[in-house]
């Protein structure tokens, strides 16, 4: 496998199997990049906060990134084929109005989460059809429903807000599955693990990548790149839905303003976890690994009574460096 | 006859006629002359930056920093107030340092390639950030400014306020800059068909970074227009604004996918939603419908724009596809 010569093929010159050894490849990938930087910002926190290396501390830091993960994974598939969701915050928001409707209604827990993750699905449906069916730009198609599905919220909520969800509700943004781990937590882990079979080892999963790289020759290959995209929507809305469900539960309140900015967030983490905004590349584990960066900075940052702004100006120069670094690296190697 | 019915332009001013129409039919308060006067004074920020981000959109980029933009240029030219320089001086700072922002976005965009969408996501979080580094997050009240700097913009000339004639002036100069400079047919060139643009000798990445220039240039302008108007500055001023502004320039008609639109369409689309935002409170709807209206305005306008799906607007060099 590492391309040592067969005794059968003596003459000719030397060809290996592959130009780079797997192990190396690995070792220089973005990912690796990725996680040891994960590891020195860890690391950096412990010696900077004697209160960052409590377990409950460090499970409480986990819900500022779960959400927007939940969303990330989603979103990460849909970059990789080419199009972009900006509208996922404000399909938070419209789900989580609908479940506070549901809930003033006097609708039980599991229709509670049936309505999130239904309005989450025709959100996702909507954005899907307007894009795959009428060949729309997905940047502002979703610039578009971005403003009308967080519009359809203010014209239900205005300047009100829903209260008073049930308990059992509150579980799942709230609840502990065992010890530290909270339902959030074990929901990312096991969604991370799910959307990673999915795109890495699956026909669909290629069929992503192949559209992302030229829609066209996807076409001409056979592959359905109209179902394609709309199935992608629909995974982004539907994670939508599920994170709207999360933190509707763990904040206990619905208003209209909620989650404003994810969208952002969201594909900061995407971007930063190694996916090509152009599409054509990028992995889940990538994302999985930007998720945990993101989500130590905001906590580290935290501990250290650093404002909330001044987080997102580190986020913002993160998202720009991570990208300039290797080009700007790669230009003065060129000159 | 029909070549014009078909034409983008002709169609939005029907529909902001038709729109006017409606709303005069029952209140025809809203379209006495001062009133339609007031409203385009309302709406003299989202024309400047959709002209801005129409040049930016022209060249296949989108810049989503210039509401943080005008903001930082906004709290700056108060606390430049505060200090006491002189109004002119203002002016010129904030120009000057709109430009310099978008002169960040631009050589991000041009010498290292990067997304523009990626790039200004990025700059228009750090903006907004710097504003509050500056002022700790305090706001800068009426009583902090000094009378010179809040009137100016408010000064009314021949039934106008300043702030409109500004407005007026961006236009034509843009229309000027548009059709009849070098610039203005690199914008075209190099949306239209970057590769051609290259053999005609247009630098892409000159004029991309160009269009950001100018699109900060105006954001940073009406940041003072704006803190002045509304006597306030502080970190979320104009939050979301990015939106209305990329919202104007595609019910406009400005392809998103660069290359073809128009200086009228820019500001049609601009004025359309500027009516929309001022005739809620007359005609009794409750202002928090505009969003959804605004969204529904951007899905209709995009919609239609597929339907004739022909190129729109000046497309200077074709690609071979494109021939019917």
């Amino acid at each position: 496998m590492t391309g040592t010569p067969t005794a059968a093929a003596p003459t000719g010159r030397h060809i290996p199997d592959r130009l780079v050894a797997p192990a190396a490849r690995a070792l220089k990938s973005w990912e690796s990049l990725l996680l040891a930087v994960a590891v020195a910002i860890f690391i950096a926190n412990s010696f900077a906060s004697p209160y960052f290396l409590d377990p409950w501390n460090l499970s409480d830091a986990s819900f500022n990134f779960t959400e927007k993960a939940l969303i990330a994974f989603a979103m990460a598939m849909l970059i990789i084929a080419g199009d972009i969701d900006l509208s996922v915050a404000s399909i938070i928001a419209l789900a989580s109005t609908a479940m506070g409707a549901a809930m003033v209604a006097g609708a039980s827990t599991p229709l509670l989460v049936a309505t999130g993750i239904g309005t989450g699905l025709l959100a996702g449906a909507f954005n899907g059809l307007l894009v795959a069916r009428f060949a729309l730009p997905s940047i502002v198609v979703t610039i578009g429903t971005m403003s009308l599905f967080r519009g359809l919220s203010f014209i239900v909520l205005g300047d009100k807000a829903y209260t008073g969800y049930p308990p059992a509700f509150s579980w799942f943004g709230q609840g502990y599955v065992w010890w530290v781990f909270s339902f959030e937590l074990a929901l990312f882990a096991a969604m991370a693990v799910l959307f990673a079979i999915l795109l890495h080892r699956t026909n669909f999963g290629r069929a992503v990548y192949a559209i992302g790289n030229n829609a066209t020759a996807a076409r001409f290959s056979g592959l359905r790149v109209g179902r394609v995209r709309f199935i992608l929507f629909l995974l982004t809305g539907l994670m939508s839905g599920i994170a709207a469900i999360c933190l509707t539960a763990r904040l206990g309140s619905t208003r209209p303003s909620i989650a404003t900015g994810w969208e952002l967030e969201v594909v900061t983490m995407v971007v930063l976890g190694g996916v090509s905004i152009l599409g054509g590349s990028g992995s889940i584990p990538g994302v999985v690994i930007a998720a945990l960066v993101m989500g130590l900075v905001t906590f580290g940052l935290g501990l250290l009574n650093v404002p909330g702004i001044v987080m997102s100006i580190i986020i913002g120069l993160l998202l720009i460096s991570v990208i300039a670094l290797p080009r700007l690296w790669a230009r003065l190697r060129r000159t | 006859m029909t070549a014009l019915l078909k034409s983008r332009e002709v169609i939005l001013a029907l529909a902001i006629a038709l729109l006017l129409v409606l709303i005069a039919s029952r209140f025809p308060a809203f379209v006495t002359p001062g009133n339609l006067a007031r409203v385009f004074t309302d709406t003299s920020p989202l024309i400047i930056l959709a002209l801005g981000q129409m040049a930016v959109i022209l060249t296949k980029c989108i810049d989503l920093s210039v509401a943080a933009n005008l903001a930082l240029c906004g709290m700056v030219a108060a606390l430049a107030n505060g200090a006491g320089l002189p109004l002119p001086l203002i002016l010129l700072a904030a120009l000057a340092l709109g430009a310099a922002l978008g002169a960040i976005n631009g050589l991000l965009v041009w010498k290292l390639e990067i997304p523009s969408i990626v790039v200004t996501l990025g700059t228009m979080t750090v903006f907004r950030g710097i504003i509050f580094v500056l002022t700790d997050g305090r706001w800068i009240n009426a009583h902090q400014m000094s009378d010179g700097f809040k009137a100016f913009p408010r000064t009314v000339l021949l039934g106008l306020p300043v702030m409109g004639w500004i407005a007026l002036v961006a236009v034509a100069g843009f229309a000027v800059l548009v059709n009849r400079t070098p610039l203005g047919r690199a914008l075209f060139a190099v949306g239209g068909n970057p590769h051609a643009a290259v053999y005609t000798g247009i630098s892409v990445g000159r004029t991309q970074f160009a269009a950001f220039v100018i699109s900060g240039a105006m954001a940073g302008f009406t940041g003072y227009l704006w803190v002045a108007r509304y006597a306030v500055a502080y970190v979320d001023i104009a939050g979301g604004f990015e939106l209305d502004v990329v919202a104007a320039c595609v019910i406009g008609g400005i392809a998103i996918a660069g290359g073809a639109g128009s200086v009228a369409g820019a500001v049609m689309g601009a004025l359309f939603l500027g009516i929309v935002k001022n005739a809620l409170p007359v005609i009794g709807v409750s202002p928090f419908w505009q969003m959804a209206i605004s969204g529904a305005a951007i899905l209709v306008a995009i919609a239609f724009n597929a339907r004739n799906s022909r190129p729109q607007g000046r497309i200077i060099l074709k690609s071979a596809e494109h021939r019917t």
